[in-house]
């Protein structure tokens, strides 16, 4: 390292594995480059540019609701980087994966034949709070269930990739992914051109041609429209970047009326039919006629219509039983079973607490294990043995006792960690990825990068939006740039044969503008240029 | 176009004409106030809050009115009222109107907090005339002339009419002889036009017929509620129907045609009364047209599913 002080000075990566630097801090490959160009910052510099960075997400209104409050997403001003070689087993892995989970769910709400044939216990799906037998046996139009998922990887202490979680049923994140990208190509405009960066922009392209594919037969140029919850809620400011970047209609669910089995939307000039309905509410909320009766954010007689064939709801109701974290143990398996190939990215090793052996290894190791319930999300309820009080264990040792079918116990999984601008300067940070694939039905395509969620407090192991986390840009390298100019120069000037059209202007700006100011600089001369 | 995200588009209109329009109203005010010497603060301070329908009990001072008319964030007669409201419709109606109309509300939301009470209000003013400008700039620059434009151009053009109605009852408030025509032609930007109009001095039928039935300038009256009618008669284009936005424009083609086809000296005479039936013209029609674009929440039928 250099000996006056930069913005690396100090920064010694902990026992996890950095992803920057190796422990003798030699810096690796594929960060070199943001190494050079943060090294010849100052730190003063690093952080102004930090500064301008949150202010343009408060001027762009790139928000999220933090207990009824609209704040700033927090993005790290140094970008995660992630290796082509490294992409190259992430992007099949999540690929694979996502047909895994949608072989399982075709087969779950189908003939359920991974149950007749002894993989999965029949009462792990009964028993699943998300196993919907409402749409049992609705076969979607295009045999799509999953049209987005959202697959959690972590990377260990050895830099193996792992799956953490599955996300199937409303997978959020994506427009983060979307306005990082942005925001860090206008502040480090020059690593850009530089990096050879896979582009994330296609998306919305990608994902509005997914949901047309997924339209109900017969429907040639569908009507498709975003169902949000609302402005409150967290993600709206998603909601709202996706439909107007699909070009699609930003619903709620009292804008939507169904009819005889068919789904409509309330405009200016009456009803209009919908065909695809990409919902961001929970299933619990879609329905009241099925689900929660007092629910005001869905549209009562949705599912009735989907189960008709007359709309497409994207991703499908009931997905929620394969992203259970107890299903989430047999993906292994289920990847060998459905495709017959070995699975690209492994799962973190997990107990199964309902089988007693499991159990009881757990209830007595609990104090160094991470434990959490199967349906949570976003962090809730999750357990850190090592940082938990006496009395939280035994807690949690009641509960697990009191519903075994409800937890998971997993290793304390130490995140790779991610130099990250703190107030003390640049630190190491615990992170983890989310990239998302779409499923269009001929393929799953896997978004180049994804959502980097980081930690910002020292050793937090959660790195949950909800919790307090913040989010970086993720760049995957070995985006081919093509370089050499289309065509020959001289068919460049002359646009092949075409003159270009003049510009034209005031006419007495060009002529008289010239003539007054030959002549008065004709007369100049004649006086002898006294005026000077 | 979805109805609640037309609701949204009309009443961002209606807001930031509104903020325009009372910072105009309100710099007027401040400045009889300074010039009247025998005006009776107080009763002149109540009865700008009247014509803003503003409530006011005890006596209302300066600050008073400020607080109420320029600075209160909750009420939307404020303008910092309305620029709140306005910005909070933008974020319902976010896909549909443009990255740079959503930033410049945005913007203008959170510069807000740096003007305060004590900061000099004609500043104030000046920045929110230029904030309203610049949005409205953006609107016509970034937005296409269907229904998304339609239903903003209708909430801007009611609410100007409206706005316009109230400036001019400020002629005859209590307590004070009230701004004189050449300031209330400045108010609305027309003095210049007006001279070169009229090529006349200021004379009070000659302005105030300019503020009320000028067919070409684009702050009078007439020309704001003719501009609603034809933004309606758009919105329901072939599939027209007869009934409710009919009425609607009946609404404002009547306040318009009795300025119109009244004599001026008439109006004037009778000024308060002529601008409230304006005011309330354009309040039938903005009632109108919700009932007829804006369906009302909870219209779930149950019994219609054939299960």
């Amino acid at each position: 390292m250099s000996e006056a002080a930069t913005p690396w000075s100090g920064y010694t990566p902990a026992a996890a594995w950095d992803e920057a630097m190796d422990l003798h801090g030699t810096v690796r490959e594929h960060y070199r480059h943001v190494y050079a160009e943060i090294d010849r910052m100052s730190g003063d510099d690093l952080y102004s540019r930090a500064e301008a960075l949150a202010s343009t997400y408060l001027a762009q209104g790139v928000t999220f609701d933090h207990a009824g409050e609209e704040r700033p997403f927090p993005l790290d001003i140094v970008p995660r980087v992630v290796g082509s070689d490294e992409w190259d087993i992430i992007s099949p892995g999540v690929a694979q994966r996502v047909r895994t989970l949608e072989a399982f769910l075709a087969d779950v709400y189908g003939s359920q034949r991974c149950v007749t044939d002894g993989l999965v216990p029949r009462r792990l799906i009964a028993s699943s709070q998300y196993y919907y037998r409402q749409v049992a046996g609705v076969e979607p139009a295009n045999g799509v269930r999953v049209h987005v998922g959202g697959i959690d990887l972590v990377r260990d202490q050895h830099g193996i990739w792992r799956v953490l979680e599955d996300n199937v049923r409303v997978p959020s994140g994506v427009s983060y992914v979307l306005s990082n990208r942005r925001a860090m190509s206008q502040m480090f405009p020059e690593m850009f051109g530089a990096m050879g960066i896979r582009p994330v922009l296609e998306y919305s392209r990608r994902l509005r041609s997914a949901l047309a594919k997924s339209a109900p037969e017969g429907v040639d140029d569908p009507t498709i429209v975003v169902l949000t919850p609302g402005v409150y809620n967290s993600a709206y400011y998603e909601h709202s970047l996706l439909a107007r970047t699909m070009g699609v209609e930003l619903v709620e669910g009292r804008d939507l009326e169904t009819v005889n089995g068919r789904v409509y939307m309330r405009t200016t000039a009456g009803r209009r039919r919908v065909d695809v309905i990409y919902r961001r509410v929970d299933d619990d909320y879609l329905d009241p006629v099925q689900f929660r009766p007092d629910s005001a954010l869905g549209a009562p007689g949705l599912v009735n219509a989907a189960r008709q064939g007359n709309v497409t709801i994207a991703n499908a109701i009931g997905n929620g039983v394969a992203d259970d974290k107890l299903i989430y143990t047999y993906m292994p398996e289920l990847t060998r079973y459905y495709l017959e190939e070995e699975p690209i990215l492994p799962n973190v090793d997990t107990w199964r607490l309902e089988e007693p052996a499991a159990r009881e290894e757990v209830l007595d190791r609990l104090h160094e294990l991470v434990v959490k319930p199967v349906d949570g999300a976003g962090g809730k309820g999750v357990l850190i043995g090592p940082k938990a009080s006496a009395a939280e264990l035994a807690a949690a040792k009641d509960q697990i006792s009191a519903d075994p079918r409800g937890w998971i116990a997993q290793p304390v999984v130490q995140l790779s960690t991610v130099p990250t601008l703190t107030e003390d300067g640049l630190e190491p940070r615990h992170v983890d990825l989310r990239p998302f694939a779409i499923n269009d039905g001929d393929d799953v395509w896997v978004l180049p990068g994804g959502l980097t969620r980081v930690a910002l407090e020292r050793g937090q192991l959660i790195v949950n939006s909800s919790q307090g986390g913040g989010s970086k840009d993720t760049w995957v390298l070995g985006g081919v740039r093509d370089r050499t100019p289309r065509q020959a120069p001289e068919a460049k000037v002359e646009f092949g044969g075409m003159h270009a059209v003049p510009q034209t202007a005031h006419p007495e700006d060009v002529v008289a503008g010239q003539q007054q100011q030959q002549q008065q600089q004709q007369q100049q001369r004649e006086d002898g240029g006294a005026s000077c | 176009m979805l109805s609640r995200i037309a609701e949204s588009l009309f009443w961002i209109g209606r807001y930031v004409e509104r903020a325009d329009n009372t910072a105009r109203l309100l710099d007027v005010h401040l400045n009889v106030l300074l010039e009247d010497p025998w005006v009776d603060e107080p009763s002149a301070n109540a009865s700008i809050l009247t014509v803003m329908s503003a409530e006011a009990d005890g006596p209302v001072s300066r600050t008073d009115v400020l607080h109420r008319l320029a600075f209160d964030r909750e009420a939307t007669s404020s303008i910092a009222g309305s620029l709140m409201a306005a910005r909070e419709n933008a974020r319902r109606a976010r896909e549909v109107i443009s990255t740079e109309v959503w930033e410049s509300l945005n913007t203008t939301r959170m510069e807000l907090s740096r003007w305060s009470q004590a900061a000099r209000p004609h500043e104030y003013f000046v920045w929110v005339r230029e904030r309203t400008a610049v949005v409205r700039g953006l609107a016509s620059a970034t937005t296409s002339r269907d229904d998304a434009w339609h239903f903003l151009e209708l909430g801007r053009s009611l609410e100007r009419a409206d706005m316009i109605a109230r400036l001019l009852m400020t002629r005859s408030l209590d307590g004070t002889a009230g701004p004189d025509w050449t300031t209330l032609l400045r108010t609305c930007s027309a003095h210049e036009a007006y001279l070169r109009t009229v090529r006349a001095l200021v004379t009070e039928e000659r302005a105030a017929e300019f503020l009320l039935v000028d067919r070409l300038f684009p702050r009078s009256i007439a020309y704001n509620l003719d501009m609603a009618e034809s933004i309606l008669a758009d919105i329901e284009g072939s599939s027209r129907s007869r009934t409710l936005a009919g009425r609607a424009q009946l609404a404002l083609g009547r306040a318009r045609t009795n300025l119109e086809y009244s004599a001026v000296r008439e109006i004037l005479d009778d000024l308060p009364f002529q601008m409230q039936a304006v005011q309330k013209a354009c309040a039938t029609a903005s009632d109108i047209i919700r009932d007829r674009y804006f369906l009302p929440d909870a219209t779930v039928v149950w019994n219609q599913e054939a299960l």
